[in-house]
């Protein structure tokens, strides 16, 4: 019976084994991430260092993003509501499509191209010059001290940054519409309003949290595991952006399925 | 002095198919200073990180002050390190962290000194390490290869450990500045009644600094004795790293 399963498993190749061990490997890094997460001691003034990095610094990225997302779908929306007349309804366009999907969405791909290389290459690096053993040496435990801010950072700062981004998303969409299609701005600052709807936002924000979880984890994990120098930190960055990228595109879907599928 | 501080035994290390480390034994008497020498890709880092628990071994036992740290837990582990220090062979230096900041890590993380006094405490092993007190507050990426060798024993000696570990400590050094690293490895280990653990192929630096030599070749300790024992043995592996010749026993795979 052993027999046969070797056989299978040796037929399935050493891929599908060395994906099971990777994947048995994600697992344990991401029990170990959440464990020292919730367990002190805290290092406060690496995660402020972090909340800079990922929150502040990104800002620029995150508000030019969000106000051509909000432009354009002002714009889009206008010409195809346009036909039935109901330029009215632009406005709760805007207001939905930014909050539940583009602002989360378009935030956490801009964050993880900036911050997942960024934070792949240090960790990488520190890996690789040995800089990870030296913590240990130290009696330092690198998931305390290197992951942990990172991934707390993360998961606090990147909603805050897609709530900004929601106002500047939705600022963008009545810059279009008052400036450029001579919409009354009482009129469409009135309908947003009441349009408003917290489980909109509530969506967004939790997905916001998953994708600052997603970012910092494959950002630290890419850059932890990462080995022979500097082409293997250049690899781990890449991976980093890339499967952060993809499981942010396929969160979203499931986080959107869970909140709104009936 | 005859009280074991680290007792290695059978210690195996392999990874994949190549065997790195095939059965080592070692002994390290208290406040005594080893030298391990050993042609390039030996296994000598290795042994140390296995020492320190930085690798796994595949078998054996390593007992530091007569504990078993093979497959001990997290927390034996990081007791174990509280009285450790380790000079890495390339320096491993906080990037993020400036000079001062490396050399007090151990002092502000692990023994919870305040700022101000562990910068005091930081310069002052740096004096101790001839680094000059305005380096402190620059960037390891703004010193000199020597001097970030410096700044990294000063790290490894900062918290007073018990047990140093200096992985080939005189390379890219120049003469004058070995010499003054190797007086101070002297001075570390017995002065602090540390017990140190050195990797070198700098002969001279052995020579100097050793109370033992353990020679290791194909992952075994091949041979073992005192500086004097080292001048008159016979033992052909021996004879031709010391000498640095080409030709003999230890064949060079090129
Ligand atoms: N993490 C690792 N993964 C795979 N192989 C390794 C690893 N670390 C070391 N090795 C291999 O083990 C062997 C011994 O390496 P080690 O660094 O201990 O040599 P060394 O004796 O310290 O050499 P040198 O004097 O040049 O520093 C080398 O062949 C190296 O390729
Ligand atoms: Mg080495």
């Amino acid at each position: 019976m052993a027999n046969r399963i070797e056989l299978f498993l040796r037929a399935l190749g050493k891929p599908l084994v060395k994906f099971i061990a990777s994947l048995g490997e994600l697992t344990l890094f991401i029990a170990k991430s959440i464990y020292h997460c919730l367990t002190p001691p805290f290092y406060f003034k690496l995660m402020g260092r972090q909340f800079m990095d990922i929150g502040f610094y990104s800002l620029p990225v995150v508000g030019l993003t969000t106000i051509f997302a909000g432009m354009v779908i002002a714009l889009q929306s206008y010409t195809g509501f346009a036909r039935f007349g109901a330029e009215s309804g632009v406005a709760s366009v805007v207001l939905i499509s930014v909050t539940r999907e583009l602002a989360p969405a378009l935030s956490g791909l801009m964050v993880a191209g900036r911050i997942g290389a960024a934070m792949a290459a240090e960790i990488g690096t520190m890996r690789v010059t040995e800089q990870i053993d030296a913590l240990v040496t130290l009696s330092t435990n690198p998931f305390k001290y290197l992951v942990a801010p990172r991934i707390i950072a993360g998961v606090i700062v990147l909603p805050i940054l897609v709530l900004i981004g929601d106002i500047i998303g939705i600022f963008g969409g009545y810059v279009v519409c008052v400036y450029k299609l001579g919409f009354n701005p009482a009129n469409y600052i009135n309908s947003t309003l009441q349009n408003l709807e917290s489980l909109d936002i509530v969506t967004g924000v939790v997905k916001a949290a998953v994708f600052g979880f997603i970012i910092t984890l494959m950002g630290c994990y890419n850059g932890y595991k990462s080995k022979g120098g500097a082409q293997g930190v250049g690899e781990a960055t890449t991976n980093a952006v890339v499967s952060a990228s993809i499981l942010i595109l396929v969160f979203n879907y499931i986080i959107t399925e869970l909140f709104f599928a009936k | 002095m005859s009280e074991s501080k680290i007792k290695i035994s059978n210690l195996h290390k392999a990874f994949g198919k190549k065997v790195v480390l095939d059965g080592v034994d070692l002994e390290l008497r208290k406040g005594e200073s080893l030298v391990v020498i050993g042609g390039s890709g030996t296994g000598k880092s290795v042994l140390i990180k296995c020492i320190q628990g930085l690798l796994t071994p595949d078998s054996g036992s390593i007992l530091i002050d007569g504990e078993e740290t093979v497959g001990a837990d997290r927390e034996q582990q990081a007791a174990l390190h509280s009285k450790m220090g380790m000079l890495f062979q390339g320096g491993a230096l906080f990037d993020s962290l400036t000079v001062w900041e490396n050399v007090a890590f151990g002092l502000l993380e692990n023994q919870k000194m305040p700022r101000k006094q562990a910068k005091t405490e930081a310069i002052r092993v740096l004096r101790q390490v001839g680094l000059a007190p305005d380096v402190a507050d620059l960037s390891p990426s703004e010193l000199s290869g020597g001097m970030q060798k410096r700044v990294s024993l000063a790290r490894a000696i900062a918290t007073k450990p018990e047990i140093i570990f200096f992985d080939e400590p005189t390379t890219g050094l120049d003469p004058i500045m070995a010499a003054v690293i190797n007086d101070l490895i002297i001075e570390s280990a017995k002065g602090l009644g540390a017990t140190a653990l050195t990797i070198t192929h700098d002969m001279a630096s052995a020579r100097k600094i050793a109370d033992r030599i353990a020679m290791l070749y194909k992952g075994k300790i091949i041979w073992e004795g005192t500086v004097k024992e080292l001048d008159k043995t016979d033992n052909p592996y021996v004879l031709q790293f010391i000498n640095g010749l080409s030709q003999g026993p230890i064949k060079v795979e090129i």
